[in-house]
C-alpha cells in the first residue's frame, strides 16, 4: 500500500525538528511524533526536545543568573552604589526561564503547522520498518505509515539504580530547571559536564553546592582543561568531594535526604544531609519503548545506541537515525541540527554531503567558561607522538578582571599544533568569560586548516581575551612561564 | 661609545652641520621617538636582539593641563580606559538585567564617577609602571623627553625643566601618534575637554555634549549614557566615516533608542562659559550645515572627538626632510614602513593609508624590527585586519564593508548574507528583541570567498577575532555553512 507520509519524524527535539523542516520545505507530507515521558519525579514538558526544555537553554539561562551575580559584586569597583545585602530568589529566575521555554515550546508548535509539517503528541513505537504505531497519553491509538522514518528521540538521564534510595529521592536535570522552589543545599554524584555547569550556577545564585566524583573530572575533554574547570569552581565556592561515590540515600524526618559515601582515599564511609540531590551519571538513549528489535533496527549493546553509518542510515534500509541517540556521535544540539538538514537534502533535495563530525565546537558553560575545538593533548600526542605536536600557551588576565580586582589564575588557553610543515592547528582550548564567543571563528579557521603562521598573521582586536589567541608564542616544550604581561 | 650629554655646545652643533657622525660613533642603534604602542613593542623587540635602544615619551599636555605616564594612547587616553568604562555602563545594564534573573536590591541605584575613575586611574599607573620596569629589565633607556630631529642622524631630547640634550643613532623609529583636534572656534580650548581629559576628570561631567560622529565620540556618549547621564551627540554629517553605513546607522539606532540625543547636520561655532565648577555650566552655539538655523543648549561638559592630528609637524621632520602629507600631517612609508629618508621608519597611527590601531601598531612595530636585526623578511600584514566599536551595542568588522565592496567588485559579483539575531541572554530581561545583527559579504566569483564579515551584538570583539582569523585562512561561504555552531552563543548565528 500507498505509505501516508514521505518522512515520519521520531522525537521533537533539536535534530528532529531540524529534519523534518528542512524535509517540509522540499514540499515533502512530513510527520513528527513527540512525546515526553514524565521523569520519575513527574516533571515534563513540551516540544522542543532535551536542548529547548531541560538542556542548552535553561541551563545557559541559569549560568547567565549566576554570571549576573559576579556582575553585581563586580559593579561596585566600577562605582555603582548597590546596598548590600543582595539575594537571589528562586522562584523568580525558574519562572522568567520555564516562562522562556514554553515560549519556545510555542514557536516550535507554530513554525510546524507554518511549514505543513503534522504535529503528533505521541509516544512511538515500530509495528514494521514502514509503520509506527502512536499512543497518546490518555491511552489511544494512531497507526503511521511512512517512506521513510528518522529515529531521533534523544537520551535521558541515567539513574544509578544500584545505590538505594537513589530513584525514589533523587532529581536529575530533566527536574532541576523545572523546580517551583530553590533546590537548596544541593549534592551532585556527577561524571558529565551538565552537572558540572549546573553545580557552578547553583553556586553562583548562593546556594551550598557539593560535586562528588569518583574519578576525572569531564572524561573525554582535555584533562588539563578541565582540572583548570575545577579549579575555578572551588575557588569560587563549589564544595568537591573527591574520589568519593555514594552508597545510599535516606529521606530523614524534616524531609531532607541523609547521603552516604565511600571515601576511597582515606577508605571510610562518610555522610551528610542535603535538601537536593540531583543525579549526573551519564544519559541513556531513549529506545525501551521504541521496539527496535521488531524491526531489526542494530544497537551497540553496551550504550544501547543506534548505529549508523557515515548517511545517518540504520541496519534497516529506509530507518535513520539522528542526535544523542546514535552511537559515537558528539552529543550536542548542532551537530544534531545539521545531521538532520542534511539528511533531508540527501533524501529529498538531490544532495550527496555527508555530515563532518571532525572538528565540531564546544563549550561548557561552567562559572569559569572553556571553549573548544579539535583535539585535546593528550589525543594529540597519542595520535602524532609528543616529539610531532607543538603546544603554544598562555595565562592571561581579562582586562574587565583589573578593577573589578577578580582572580584570574585559571584564565588560560592552549593551541595545539603540528610541529613540522606548515603547522597546522590541531586543537584550540579556551578558558574565560565569553568562551563561545571566542571559540566560534577559530572554529572556523580550524574548519578552513588553519595553520599557526596564518593565526600569528592575524591582527589582534585590542582590548579583548580573544586577541591572545593570535599572540600565543610561549611553548610548553620550553619550559618559560606563560603568562602575558602588558601590551 | 660615549654618550653625547652635551647641552648644545658649539661643538656638537659644528659636528650636525654637515657632518654626519661616523657609523661606530652613533650613541645608539636604535631611537624609538614616542612611547606608545607601536614604540614601545618595537623597542622590546629590538633590545632581545641586543640592540642598543633608546626610547623617548613625552606627553604635551592639553589644553586644560591634563597629563599621563608612559605607555601612549592606548594605554593611558585610548583602549584601556575607554573599555573599562564601557564595562562599567555594561555592568549598569547587567545590574537591570539581574533583576529579571531573580536578584533582588534596592530600587534606586547610582553610579559613583571618582569611585570608577580612580580604580580606572590606578589600574592605568600599574601598567605606566609595568612598561617603566619591562623597559628597565630589557635594557632600553627611557627618557621622560619630547624629541626632535636637529640633523642627520641627530635627536635633541628636552624634558619637563626644559633641559635638552642631544643623541645621535643609526636608526630612528616615529611613533608619535596623534592628539585631539579642536574646533578653532570661540571657547574650544579653554571650555571644551577631549578624551585625552575625560578619562582622568576629577568630577562627574555631567550633562555632556559630544561633538563628532568617530568611534571615538559614539564611544563616549554610549558609556556616558549608560552611566546614567544626560548625554547629546552633535553630527557634522554622518556617523562612523569609513565604517560600514548599513551598520553605522544601526548603532545609531540603538543609541537613540536608549535615551541618547542627537542632533544631525549642525556644527557649534563657539562655547562659552555660563557659570563656573567641577562641572560647570557651558552654553553651546551651533550652525546648521544646510541653512542659516541657530541653535543654542547648556551643557556641564562639551567633549570633542571630531577627529584626532598626528604629531609631526613639530618633530623636526623637515631637518631631515622627512616627507609628510602637508594636508594631513600623516607620515607615507613603503610596505616595510620606511620613510623616503632610508634610516628613518615610522610606525602607528601617524602612517598614511594604515589603519589606527594599536595591535597593528605593535605587529608592524614588531615585524620591522625583526626584519632590521633579526633577518626577516616578513612584513606587515594589513588585509583583513579586525576591528571593534566599544558602543553600547559593539560592532565587530573585519574586511570590505558592504558599499566599498559593491564598489571593488560589482554587485553582480558579491552575495551578502545576513541575519537579526536575539541572544539568548537578552531574552529573559526582555530587552531589544532584532536588534543585533550579523552579515557577511562574499565574493562569488572567487568561490564565494567571506571577504566581509560584520557582526553588532555583545561581545562582538571576542566573536570577531575567530572570523579574522579564518579570513585570513581564506575562508569560503561553503565552509562558514560547514561549521557547527556552538549553541547556544551568539555567534553561532
Amino acid at each position: 500500500g500507498k505509505n501516508e507520509y514521505d518522512l515520519l519524524v521520531v522525537g521533537g527535539g533539536s535534530g528532529g525538528l531540524a529534519c523534518a523542516k528542512e524535509a517540509a520545505q522540499f514540499g515533502k507530507k512530513v510527520a513528527v511524533l513527540d512525546y515526553v515521558q514524565p521523569s520519575p519525579q513527574g516533571t515534563r514538558w513540551g516540544l522542543g526536545g532535551t536542548c529547548v526544555n531541560v538542556g542548552c537553554i535553561p541551563k545557559k539561562l541559569m549560568h547567565q543568573a549566576a554570571l549576573l551575580g559576579s556582575a553585581l559584586k563586580d559593579a561596585q569597583h566600577y562605582g555603582w552604589n548597590i546596598a548590600q545585602p543582595v539575594h537571589h530568589t528562586w522562584s523568580v529566575m525558574a519562572q522568567a526561564v520555564q516562562n522562556y521555554v514554553k515560549s519556545l515550546n510555542w514557536g516550535h508548535r507554530v513554525q510546524l503547522q507554518d511549514k505543513k509539517v503534522k504535529y503528533f503528541n505521541m509516544k512511538g513505537s515500530f509495528s514494521d520498518p514502514h509503520t509506527i504505531r502512536g499512543l497518546t497519553a490518555a491511552g489511544k491509538e494512531t497507526v503511521i505509515t511512512a517512506e521513510n522514518i528518522v529515529i531521533a528521540t534523544g537520551g535521558r538521564p541515567k539513574y544509578p539504580m544500584h545505590i538505594a534510595g537513589a530513584l525514589e529521592y533523587g532529581i536529575t536535570s530533566d527536574d532541576l530547571f523545572w523546580l517551583k522552589e530553590s533546590p537548596g543545599r544541593t549534592l551532585t554524584p556527577f561524571v558529565f559536564n551538565v552537572s558540572l555547569e549546573c553545580a557552578g550556577f547553583l553556586t553562583g545564585i548562593g546556594l551550598d553546592t557539593t560535586v562528588m566524583m569518583r574519578s576525572i573530572p569531564l572524561r573525554g575533554f582535555d584533562q588539563q582543561m578541565a582540572s583548570l574547570v575545577t579549579e575555578h569552581m572551588e575557588s569560587y565556592g563549589t564544595k568537591f568531594l573527591k574520589r568519593c561515590f555514594p552508597t545510599r540515600v535516606e529521606k530523614l524526618e524534616n524531609n531532607r535526604l541523609q547521603v552516604t559515601w565511600k571515601n576511597t582515599d582515606l577508605d571510610t564511609e562518610e555522610s551528610d544531609s542535603f535538601d537536593t540531590v540531583m543525579w549526573a551519571v551519564g544519559r541513556a538513549p531513549d529506545t525501551q519503548s521504541l521496539n527496535l528489535e521488531r524491526v531489526g533496527v542494530k544497537t551497540n549493546p553496551e550504550t544501547g545506541k543506534i548505529i549508523v553509518d557515515a548517511s545517518e542510515a540504520t541496519s534497516v534500509p529506509h530507518i535513520y537515525a539522528i542526535g544523542d541517540i546514535t552511537e559515537g556521535r558528539p552529543e550536542l544540539t548542532p551537530t544534531a541540527i545539521a545531521a538532520g538538514k542534511l539528511l533531508a537534502q540527501r533524501l529529498f533535495g538531490q544532495s550527496s554531503e555527508l555530515m563532518d563530525y571532525d572538528n565540531v565546537p564546544t563549550t561548557v558553560f561552567t562559572p569559569l567558561e572553556y571553549g573548544c575545538v579539535g583535539l585535546s593533548e593528550e589525543t594529540a600526542m597519542q595520535c602524532y607522538g609528543s616529539d610531532n605536536i607543538e603546544v603554544y600557551h598562555a595565562y592571561y588576565k581579562p582586562l574587565e578582571f583589573t578593577v573589578a580586582e577578580r582572580d584570574a589564575a585559571q584564565c588560560y588557553m592552549k593551541m595545539v599544533c603540528l610541529r613540522e610543515g606548515e603547522q597546522r592547528v590541531l586543537g584550540l582550548h579556551f578558558i574565560g568569560p565569553n568562551a563561545g564567543e571566542v571559540i566560534q571563528g577559530f572554529a572556523l579557521g580550524i574548519k578552513c586548516g588553519a595553520t599557526y603562521p596564518q593565526l600569528m598573521k592575524t591582527v589582534g582586536i585590542h582590548p579583548t581575551c580573544a586577541e591572545e589567541i593570535t599572540k600565543l608564542h610561549i611553548t610548553k616544550r620550553s619550559g618559560l612561564d606563560a603568562t602575558v604581561t602588558g601590551c | 661609545s660615549v654618550q653625547a650629554h652635551k647641552e648644545g655646545k658649539p661643538q656638537k652643533l659644528m659636528e650636525m652641520n654637515g657632518h654626519t657622525p661616523a657609523l661606530h660613533s652613533y650613541d645608539y642603534d636604535l631611537i624609538v621617538i614616542g612611547g606608545g604602542s607601536g614604540g614601545l613593542a618595537a623597542a622590546k623587540e629590538a633590545a632581545k636582539y641586543e640592540k642598543k635602544v633608546m626610547v623617548l615619551d613625552f606627553v604635551t599636555p592639553t589644553p586644560l593641563g591634563n597629563s599621563w605616564g608612559l605607555g601612549g594612547t592606548c594605554v593611558n587616553v585610548g583602549c584601556i580606559p575607554k573599555k573599562l568604562m564601557h564595562q562599567a555602563a555594561l555592568l549598569g545594564q547587567a545590574l537591570q538585567d539581574s533583576r529579571k534573573f531573580g536578584w533582588q536590591f534596592t530600587e534606586e541605584v547610582k553610579h559613583n564617577w571618582m569611585t570608577m575613575t580612580e580604580s580606572v586611574q590606578n589600574y592605568i599607573g600599574s601598567l605606566n609602571w609595568g612598561y617603566r620596569v619591562a623597559l628597565r629589565e630589557k635594557k632600553v633607556t627611557y627618557e621622560n623627553a619630547y624629541g626632535e630631529f636637529v640633523g642627520p642622524h641627530t635627536i635633541k631630547a628636552t624634558n619637563k625643566r626644559g633641559v635638552e640634550k642631544l643623541y645621535t643613532a643609526e636608526k630612528f623609529l616615529i611613533a608619535t601618534g596623534e592628539r585631539p583636534r579642536y574646533l578653532g572656534i570661540p571657547g574650544d580650548k579653554e571650555y571644551c575637554i577631549s578624551s585625552d581629559d575625560l578619562f582622568s576628570l576629577p568630577y562627574c561631567p555631567g550633562k555632556t555634549l559630544v561633538i563628532g560622529a568617530s568611534y571615538v565620540a559614539l564611544e563616549c556618549a554610549g558609556f556616558l549614557a549608560g552611566l546614567g547621564l544626560d548625554v547629546t551627540v552633535m553630527v557634522r554629517s554622518i556617523l562612523l566615516r569609513g565604517f560600514d553605513q548599513d551598520m553605522a546607522n544601526k548603532i545609531g539606532e540603538h543609541m537613540e533608542e536608549h535615551g541618547i540625543n542627537f542632533i544631525r547636520e549642525f556644527v557649534p561655532i563657539k562655547v562659552e562659559q555660563i557659570e563656573e565648577g567641577t562641572p560647570g555650566r557651558l552654553k553651546v552655539t551651533a550652525k546648521s550645515t544646510n541653512g542659516n538655523q541657530i541653535i543654542e543648549g547648556e551643557y556641564n561638559t562639551v567633549l570633542l572627538a571630531i577627529g584626532r592630528d598626528s604629531c609631526t609637524r613639530k618633530i623636526g621632520l623637515d631637518k631631515v626632510g622627512v616627507k609628510i602629507n602637508e594636508k594631513t600631517g600623516k607620515i607615507p612609508v613603503n610596505d616595510e614602513e620606511q620613510t623616503n629618508v632610508p634610516y628613518i621608519y615610522a610606525v602607528g597611527d601617524i602612517l598614511q593609508d594604515k589603519l589606527e590601531l594599536t595591535p597593528v601598531a605593535i605587529q608592524a612595530g614588531r615585524l620591522l624590527v625583526q626584519r632590521l636585526y633579526a633577518g626577516s623578511t616578513t612584513k606587515c600584514d594589513y588585509v583583513n585586519v579586525p576591528t571593534t566599536v566599544f558602543t553600547p551595542l559593539e560592532y565587530g568588522a573585519c574586511g570590505y564593508s558592504e558599499e566599498t565592496a559593491l564598489e571593488k567588485f560589482g554587485e553582480e559579483n558579491i552575495e551578502v548574507y545576513h541575519s537579526h539575531f536575539w541572544p539568548l541572554e537578552w531574552t529573559v530581561p526582555s530587552r531589544d528583541n532584532n536588534k543585533c545583527y550579523a552579515k557577511i559579504i562574499c565574493n562569488i566569483q572567487d568561490n564565494e570567498r567571506v571577504i566581509g564579515f560584520h557582526v553588532l551584538g555583545p561581545n562582538a570583539g571576542e566573536i570577531t577575532q575567530g572570523f579574522a582569523a579564518a579570513m585570513k585562512c581564506g575562508m569560503t561561504k561553503e565552509q562558514l555553512d560547514s561549521t557547527i555552531g556552538i549553541h547556544p552563543v551568539c555567534a553561532e548565528v
